[in-house]
């Protein structure tokens, strides 16, 4: 039973369970990255620049401005989310390559960090296309909006490691809806990702406070704006609290599915 | 000293005790094979020695290493084919062997060289760009063996390798294996086909409801538990005949429809099937098949 506690031990063995990750994307890579790019084109040009005509300036800036740091931020999430909810859910329980890796000379820690890394991974090249598309459409602030590159990663590490926990409890692919459903859809809308979450009522605005997307927001916001972002600290504080708590719970919950 | 070392092995699910207090040895170079009906407790004891799952008690020694906690070095010198293939879909025949060895921490120029090694010796020679979807049942089985042997391991760990393979596809594993021994590794597999575990098995251990209820060489094991011939009768009235038959064997069943006659000497039983010519009989040497199912029973087990 105490090994189910113990806290996760590091090996650098994980690259391999990242490359063997990687390898498979390559072959995927192109209609990958075109996925990348077209969602944010879409989103970003159809409520930015449409939405965007009929509400006029938001926060002292375009719509389109406005909705491409929390847009950034919200996609980086979702990047990560499918990345270790139904693709690692496919190798842990459908294609057993996990079991095939831990009986080679590696552990499920290995699998685990192998796993959130590489959803870190995603999320970053979605990120970088995204950023590609703002700074292309003249809303990108550089080199300030370089700096959202490396926050987008800790938000896909927050998130890759909330997923990563909700997989060890999953009973089939459905069982993501209600992750999905109940949580992150609601997260995007009470995050400021489409409008300041000043507008909500003063409660609703402490539990958005309490949720890793506002904390993405608040800081890729003013750093794709040209702008330091104000509690910078706490903000990657908060994002990290969630990414290494999130990772412990996962591998807890990960032992107690796999390791019995 | 020996390649693996289990002592008073015991592992809980929830309230079941599955594998209840299992000693267990097995020297260099020999091929073992752990014997049991379904949910018997032989993968369960597999994954526990393979520091896969944590015993409740007991102590396991793999190839001088303890397990669970020093299970990565002992897995380092091990290869592993599980009972359902775990091969990589989205990769090649030859992929799956380099992946599958940087898993040991083999560099890419360390096991490319051995790939064409590794897919003759599966028989899967010139499929190296192959995808895995395109392989037959036999063909991603032996792809499992060439990747077990990536890390030219000494030791080999099988559950089920031949489960699922028609004849041609088992007698050739059962070749390969063979020739996995000759060069000194050292095997051990789960089979619940007798056939096989007399093949190739030096030693067997008959497991049953987590204990070892038997173990030694085939042979010994037959000629301690059972008798020598057996002569299996069916057709009309087969149970009058068998009251009639039952002093002239040692011992007699009765399982569905057939009449099963375990004695060291034949003759009086054929000599007295020739009076009832409607009967249909087959005389043969005793197995370890009958003595699985003496010492385990008939009853299925799902």
């Amino acid at each position: 039973m105490t090994r189910f506690f113990a806290l996760p031990s590091f090996s650098l063995r994980f690259i391999a369970v990242w490359r063997r990750h990687f390898l498979v994307w390559r072959k995927l890579a192109i209609p990958s990255i075109l996925g990348n790019l077209a969602d944010p084109l879409i989103v970003l040009f159809g409520l930015g620049y449409g939405l965007g005509a009929a509400l006029g300036e938001v926060e002292g800036t375009s719509y389109f401005g406005f909705l491409a740091g929390g847009f950034m931020a919200s996609t980086t999430m979702y990047a990560a989310t499918f990345e270790s909810l139904f693709s690692a859910y496919s190798r842990m329980h459908v294609q057993k390559t996990w079991e095939a890796i831990v009986n080679a000379p590696m552990t499920l820690e290995d699998v685990l960090a192998g796993e959130w890394a590489w959803a870190a991974s995603k999320a970053l090249a979605a990120g970088i296309c995204i950023l590609a598309i703002v700074a292309a459409a003249g809303h990108a602030s550089f080199p300030s909006a370089l700096a959202a590159v490396p926050v987008v990663v800790l938000v896909g590490l927050a998130f890759a490691a909330l997923g990563l926990a909700v997989n060890a409890l999953a009973s089939g692919y459905d069982f993501f809806s209600y992750y999905m459903t109940l949580l992150l859809t609601p997260m995007m809308m009470l995050s400021g990702v489409f409008f300041p979450v000043e507008r909500l009522p003063e409660a609703v605005q402490a539990v958005a406070r309490a949720l890793p997307l506002y904390h993405g927001v608040e800081l890729v916001r003013p750093l794709l704006a040209g702008a330091l972002p104000a509690h910078a600290f706490l903000h990657l504080v908060v994002l990290a609290a969630y990414a290494l708590a999130g990772f412990y719970l996962a591998t807890v919950l990960t032992r107690r599915r796999l390791l019995t | 000293m020996n390649s693996l070392e289990v002592r008073g092995l015991r592992k809980r699910y929830g309230g079941e005790e599955v594998v209840c207090g299992v000693d267990l040895e097995v020297a260099p170079g020999e091929c073992f094979g752990l014997l049991g009906p379904n949910g018997a407790g032989k993968t369960t004891t597999l994954r526990l020695c393979l520091g896969l799952a944590d015993p409740d008690a007991g102590a396991i020694r793999l190839l001088g290493h303890e397990v669970p906690a020093h299970a990565r070095e002992a897995r380092a010198q091990v290869g592993v084919v599980p009972q359902f293939d775990n091969l990589d879909p989205d990769f090649s025949v030859a992929e799956n062997l380099l992946v599958y060895g940087r898993y040991f921490g083999l560099g890419d120029r360390a096991v490319a060289p051995r790939i064409p090694q590794l897919l003759e010796f599966a028989g899967l020679g010139g499929r190296a760009a192959a995808k895995i979807q395109t392989l037959s049942g036999g063909m991603k089985r032996r792809l499992t063996l060439a990747r077990a042997l990536v890390n030219d391991p000494r030791m080999l760990f099988m559950d089920e390798p031949t489960t699922g393979l028609d004849p041609q596809a088992r007698h050739l594993i059962w070749e390969r294996l063979r020739r996995l021994m000759q060069e000194g590794r050292t095997l051990v597999l789960t089979t619940h086909f007798m056939e096989e575990a007399e093949r190739l098995c030096n030693r067997v251990a008959i497991m049953d409801r987590g204990r070892i209820i038997a173990q030694g060489t085939p042979r010994e094991l037959i000629a301690r538990h059972i008798e020598a011939q057996v002569v299996e009768v069916h057709g009309p009235d087969v149970e009058g005949w068998m009251a009639q038959a039952k002093p002239l064997a040692q011992r007699t069943e009765l399982a569905g429809e057939t009449v099963f006659c375990y004695a060291d000497s034949v003759e009086p039983l054929i000599g007295s099937l020739r009076s009832r010519p409607e009967l249909l009989y087959m005389h043969r040497p005793a197995n370890l098949e009958d003595l699985f199912l003496k010492l385990t029973g008939r009853d299925l087990r799902d």
